[in-house]
């Protein structure tokens, strides 16, 4: 019998991934072949899928990008023995892409069956659970603070002072929530470990209940995402199973239950007191702060709310000791960062690397540049509230500070190429477009100043009184800046001024006629 | 007459919906996802119904449903083509893809085809920045598409 692995991962799903295992298990049952076809998560080289492995004796090897069309070619040229072909790339691991990683919250993540819970203890899951379970909390959230692990989902709080807060909080009640609303354009990692790996998120999450001592917890995931619900609805039922989840977790006499909560479209849910708001089943208008959702968060309880990424990587944390993650990064910025990719791009995916690489190395040497093959224009970092980057910046390190020192963040860490056939004020524009449609409506600069943005870019566009225009526009990004309560507005500044900065060429045909900041 | 009757139906299916979600911690948004899921949208009858089991104001429910694109007063097509229109997709040309396939089908996006066949919706990423442009024809995925593919697409939907 010969393993044969076929991603589940949306990604290949939408690559015709499906298509591929029918014409393997067809011509399977023509040849008389003895297959065995697993469905892996991706291994987070999207330009390769679907990718197909096949297991031998000397390690897997791989083949991609493979339509239907190629299967009946690939096994008359020897898929099953390492046969060589224009698709094969050899051993998986050896392809430079993954070879450079360092994969410490994806170790898994298209290696093993992701509903396998064998699969998953085969590979090192449920140890740092099991470490967790054999200390007290206070030392659970001093490991994780020692690790210097600062939220994935965009604000980069360190997650260690988070917990602590809950932990010292007196309640009869409190919550574990996870924030998987990845509305962010560009990112996809959220998505691909809830569907590549799901107990690595479930194990972080009973962690950190076991930490504060919460012992319900709710993963909202966005309803853009029915793949990763249905991965989690199936781990965590396989997890409840098997006494992961309930009122003994492994036998430690604690308990901790999870709850798959899906969001219905709004892009502001993911700030988290919006988050919480639409889990109590009210309309998500963010809350302003304080209190703080550690002190009162989820139906008034103290609530842990982080990110997918920040809670799956605990459990390495756990099982490795915080001194192994905290020795990967620069600066403030420890441990690893899985970047995402995206759009016009030669080699997209997730490359999972220790904090430090500069923006030029990931897109020049990483990505190959852009898929068109034109040259790169701009880079926008971040999702739709992060900067656009020019080349001159391309130095800038895969830092958190070193990102907000160059007016931009990092957000959620996806990067998105653009070739120079980009209109530079079309993307300003829809940063003004974007925050006036996700808005929650709760202050004014957010709700009336992104309509006046637009109207003003489109004033621009027809080249009216363009050096007043840009004025207007700076004022407004000051008054957004400063009179939003949270990040949608007071971070749409960002991509418009970095193009007003960085792109001032585009925007007039004669740049010397609007005066320089 | 007849319409009357047909009210209380939704009435009574999504009582029977909302009492389901009774236990649940915060019920409001899985009943309102369950209802549509059953009914394909969620009409007035149905907040009334929620409205009084939950023993919330109407307006409340309603407030809450009318702030989540996702949930619709009227019924959509029987289909739903979404298209992505955020960062990633723009920069492969996600722009023209939804000229093309608005001007093929006839409709804006939130609108829905003469023949009730398919409703087009925007939609702001779907994670699948790395093989942009994305759509999602109901769960179904796609990467990668062009002008033709989808356009193809929504006609075999329609078909
Ligand atoms: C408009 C807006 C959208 C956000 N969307 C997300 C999101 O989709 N996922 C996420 O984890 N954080 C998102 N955040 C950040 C959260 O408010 C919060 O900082 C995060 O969930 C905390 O978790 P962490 O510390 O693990 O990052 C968003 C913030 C804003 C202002
Ligand atoms: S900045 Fe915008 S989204 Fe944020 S609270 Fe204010 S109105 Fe709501
Ligand atoms: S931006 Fe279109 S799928 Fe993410």
């Amino acid at each position: 019998m010969t393993r044969v692995y076929v991603p589940r991962d949306a990604a290949a799903l939408a690559l015709g991934a499906d298509a591929v295992v029918v014409a393997l298990e067809t011509e399977a049952a023509v040849r008389g072949l003895d297959l065995e076809i697993v469905r892996n998560g991706t291994r987070g080289m999207i330009w390769l899928e679907p990718l197909v492995e096949v297991e031998t004796d000397a390690g897997r090897v791989a083949y991609g990008p493979v339509t239907a069309a190629d299967v009946p070619g690939l096994l008359d040229a020897g898929l099953l023995e390492c046969g060589t072909h224009p698709l094969a790339h050899g051993p998986t691991e050896e392809i430079p892409f993954l070879a450079r990683q360092t994969r410490l919250t994806f170790a898994r993540c298209g290696v093993t069956d992701p509903l396998s819970l064998e699969d998953y203890e085969a590979h090192g899951g449920l140890k740092g659970l099991r470490a967790a379970i054999a200390m007290t909390p206070a030392d659970v959230v001093q490991a994780v603070t020692d690790s210097g692990l600062r939220g994935r989902g965009g604000a980069g709080f360190p997650t260690g002072i988070k917990w602590r807060t809950v932990l010292e909080a007196q309640a009869d009640r409190k919550y574990i929530v996870c924030n998987a609303d990845e509305g962010d354009s560009g990112t996809f990692a959220d998505r691909m470990i809830m569907e590549g790996d799901p107990f690595v998120l479930i194990e972080g999450m009973i962690i950190s209940g076991l930490a504060v001592e919460a012992d319900k917890g709710f993963i909202y995931v966005r309803s853009e995402y029915p793949h990763a619900i249905e991965a989690l609805e199936s781990a965590i039922a396989t997890a409840t199973v098997r006494g992961i989840l309930g009122p003994d977790v492994l036998g430690s006499g604690r308990a901790f239950d999870l709850e798959v909560r899906v969001g219905a479209g709004a892009y502001v849910c993911g700030e988290e007191t919006s988050l919480l708001n639409s889990l109590e089943g009210k309309r998500g208008i963010v809350r302003s702060k304080p209190p703080l959702p550690a002190h009162e968060g989820l139906f008034g309880k103290p609530t842990v709310i982080n990110n997918v990424i920040s809670l799956a990587s605990v459990p390495v944390i756990l099982a490795e000791g915080p001194a192994a993650y905290q020795e990967y990064g620069v600066g403030r910025s420890r441990g690893t960062i899985p970047i995402q990719l995206a759009g016009n791009v030669r080699h997209g995916g997730l490359f999972e690397a220790a904090f430090g690489m500069t923006l030029g190395e990931l897109v020049d040497d990483v990505c190959g540049g852009t898929a068109s093959g034109r040259p790169v224009k701009a880079v926008q970092v971040g999702g739709p509230l992060g900067a656009y980057f020019p080349r001159a910046l391309f130095d800038t390190p895969f830092d958190y500070e070193a990102f907000a020192a160059k007016d931009g963040l990092i957000g959620h860490a996806g990067v998105t190429l653009f070739d120079d056939t980009a209109d530079m004020l079309k993307q300003a524009r829809f940063a003004f477009e974007f925050c006036a449609v996700e808005s929650c409506g709760k202050c004014t600069p957010c709700r009336i100043g992104s309509t006046r943005g637009v109207e003003t870019i489109e004033k621009i566009r027809r080249g009216e009184d363009v050096a007043a225009q840009v004025e207007l526009i700076e004022d407004l990004c000051e008054t957004m800046k400063y009179g939003s309560l949270c990040a949608l507005g007071g971070f749409t500044p960002y991509p418009v001024m970095s193009v007003l900065n960085h792109f001032r060429d585009e925007i007039a045909a004669s740049p010397e006629e609007i005066p320089a900041r | 007459m007849a319409d009357e009757q047909a009210d209380s139906e939704t009435a009574r299916r999504a009582t029977a919906i909302a009492e389901e979600h009774l236990h649940f911690e915060g019920p409001l948004l899985p009943i309102l996802h369950a209802v549509q899921h059953e009914l394909g949208c969620v009409p007035e009858d149905a907040i009334r119904a929620i409205a009084k089991v939950l023993n919330l104001g109407r307006a409340e429910v309603h407030g809450t449903m009318t702030f989540y694109p996702d949930y619709r007063s009227e019924p959509g097509g029987a289909h739903t083509l979404k298209l992505c229109r955020a960062e990633a997709c723009q920069s492969m040309g996600a722009d023209a893809v939804a000229d093309a396939a608005r001007a093929a089908l006839g409709i804006d996006f939130h609108e829905t085809t003469s023949d009730g066949a398919l409703t087009l919706e925007p939609v702001y990423c779907l994670g699948l920045c790395a093989c942009a442009p994305a759509a999602m024809l109901d769960h179904e995925v796609h990467g990668r598409v062009t002008a033709e593919s989808v356009v193809a697409l929504a006609e075999g939907a329609s078909a």
